[in-house]
């Protein structure tokens, strides 16, 4: 038996002790800030290297999907079941002409091609990949992912504007429009999170909710929907995908982009939502805890769920109006999450933490919040207003003598 | 000279030269642009400073509100698809004099201020330390300062309501149909 759990401890902290035995033979035959600076360099490249890698399955499993809930097969031509598809795509993207439009503003276009990559890297940083797998561990770890987030919508601008394309133009404004409306209720409603853990560290809220052992979507359901349902918002995926809408604006914002620059915005497109999936299991799905496999195995089982979903919704939900986008999110989710907020508040001071009795407080709440919305949303007592036929006044009603 | 004199060096040139960029470029965007880019460099001071919750307020609300306030409002104007979006200069010796009253005003306090120099290590739970100052001894400021910001709102709200004379809304209903 203990040699069993010996076994699953040693792959859980395979990766850490990788590193350590690195550093250990780094350590050998250079100094000690030689070792500190190639070790940080090694996990940023670690980083980067896990990043562009998810592109190839991520790619292909969402193809997949997709193809599955269409009806149809997907890739299914290069490699054993279509795996090698996207190498496939990123030749295509590189070998093809790239492109700057004359009238466009070169320096600008060329730097935004860049620009919104760098942010969705600078996110990974801290995300909890597994118990010990965090390139660095900030006391600030989620105010840093807001912050290091808003960059996004500079670059996604900056392309749209310097294109001289009104589509692009129109994808740009309406990105912004869309990413500063959205920003707001996916940063309160983790706000209810973190007043039950009492710090803005991924890893502590990892461990506060091994402390609570339940995950905090058990806890905070409502501030779980949303979260997700704006953060999908914030990175633009359907059903929030306005700033691309091709059946209305082409391509919106990268309109004008081709070759390895078009590459660049899907890029960043799609490790954006790795990490708001990697986000949403860290803060409300327990992160890496879990029984039995190891660690950075849960986190990664969780964060492809929540990826399935996104994929699932894609494939299911048309696209909003724009009206109906900016409705959504101040009518709806501010309200819900500001609410969620002041509750959540009220409810921790009340009840003892890490207890059955705090637990079974915070779904009561919760319970209670969706009430009054679904009673105030789609009231039963209120009926349709009856149409109202106005009569001209100067007519006189005409009596019928026959 | 220790890392950090080198670093501060390096952010400082930087921060100075985007700023001077901010006010003597042609075209607005790119004055924006730039004005980013230094807002975010004083972020990098507050990272050597070690406070990283100062350096993550200001991206926020600096880069990620303010300046995305600054390019809606660019995003609003007329001709702004033309090549060179032109910056309005002509007040350009009233915001002189209110420069260099700053100035003189900045210079008399930092020559003047008794600074205190600490040895002590920047404690850890910094912003633990910090909320809770917030809303205990600066409670009333705190406060105020949402109370501003609620007026500004509100204020926001009604310059940018339609003028509709109060009363007659139902009437005009009524006669649509």
């Amino acid at each position: 038996m203990e040699a069993i759990q010996g076994i699953l401890e040693f792959i859980d902290q395979i990766f850490v002790k990788l590193s350590f035995w690195f550093s250990a033979q780094l350590a050998n035959f250079l100094p000690d800030w030689g070792v500190t600076f190639i070790m940080m360099f090694a996990t940023v490249l670690v980083l980067i290297v896990f990043g562009l890698a998810s592109i190839i399955w991520i790619n292909v499993f969402e193809r997949k999907i997709i193809g599955r809930i269409q009806d149809r097969y997907g890739p299914n031509r290069f490699g054993p079941w279509g795996l090698l598809q996207c190498v496939a795509d990123m030749i295509k993207l590189l070998t093809k002409e790239d492109v700057t439009p004359t009238k466009a503003d070169r320096l600008i276009f060329n730097l935004a091609a860049v620009a919104p990559v760098i942010p969705t890297f600078m996110i990974l940083a801290v995300l909890p990949f597994g118990r010990g797998m965090v390139a660095a561990d900030l006391s600030i770890g989620y105010l840093y992912i807001v912050a290091v987030g808003c960059l996004g919508t500079i670059a996604i601008f900056m392309a749209g504007w310097s294109s001289r394309n009104k589509y692009a133009l129109l994808g740009g404004m309406r990105t912004v429009a869309q990413m500063i409306s959205y920003e707001i209720p996916m940063v309160l409603s983790v706000v209810g999170v973190l007043l039950l853990v009492g710090s803005l560290s991924m890893v502590s809220i990892v461990e506060a909710q091994g402390q609570w052992r339940l995950p905090f979507v058990v806890l905070q359901p409502l501030a779980f929907v949303l979260y997700f349902t704006a953060a999908v918002a914030e990175v633009n995926r359907s059903p929030f995908d306005l700033p691309e809408g091709e059946s209305e604006i082409v391509a919106g914002y990268h309109t004008e982009y081709s070759g390895i620059k078009f590459a660049m915005f899907l890029l960043a497109e799609y490790i954006n939502a790795f990490s708001i999936c990697a986000i949403a299991t860290t803060v409300f799905l327990g992160g890496w805890q879990g029984p039995i496999l190891p660690s950075w195995a849960w986190f990664f089982i969780k964060t492809y769920f929540l990826y399935f979903v996104l994929i699932w919704m894609r494939g299911t939900l048309p696209r909003l109006r724009v009206d109906q986008l900016m409705n959504f999110s101040w009518k709806t989710l501010v309200p819900l999450a500001l609410a969620n907020l002041m509750l959540t508040a009220l409810v921790a001071k009340l009840v003892p933490q890490y207890s059955h009795v705090g637990a079974i407080a915070f779904l009561v709440m919760n319970v209670v919040v969706i009430v009054c919305i679904a009673l105030v949303k789609y009231p039963r007592w209120r009926r349709d207003r009856r149409e109202v036929v106005l009569v001209p006044r100067t007519a006189t009603p005409q009596v019928d003598s026959s | 000279m220790s890392v950090e004199q080198v670093v501060f060096l390096v952010l400082a040139v930087a921060a100075v030269g985007s700023a001077v960029g901010v006010v003597i470029s042609r075209n607005i965007f790119y004055s924006a642009l730039l004005l980013v880019a230094c807002l975010f460099i004083v972020a990098g001071f507050y990272v050597l400073l070690e406070a990283p919750f100062l350096a993550a307020v200001q991206v926020l609300i600096y880069v990620g509100a303010i300046a995305v306030l600054i390019i809606f409002a660019i995003m609003l104007t007329e001709r702004m698809m033309s090549k060179t979006v032109r910056g309005w200069n002509e007040q350009w010796w009233i915001a002189l004099i209110v420069t260099v009253c700053l100035v003189a005003v900045m210079l008399y306090v930092v020559v003047t201020a008794n600074w205190q120099v600490s040895d002590a290590a920047t404690p850890s739970d910094a912003i633990v330390a910090l909320g809770q100052t917030l809303l205990s001894t600066y409670v009333l400021p705190f406060e105020v300062a949402s109370v501003i910001l609620l007026m500004a709102l509100i204020g926001a709200i009604i310059i940018a309501r339609e003028e509709e004379p109060v009363g007659v809304v139902g009437e005009q209903k009524e006669e649509e149909r």
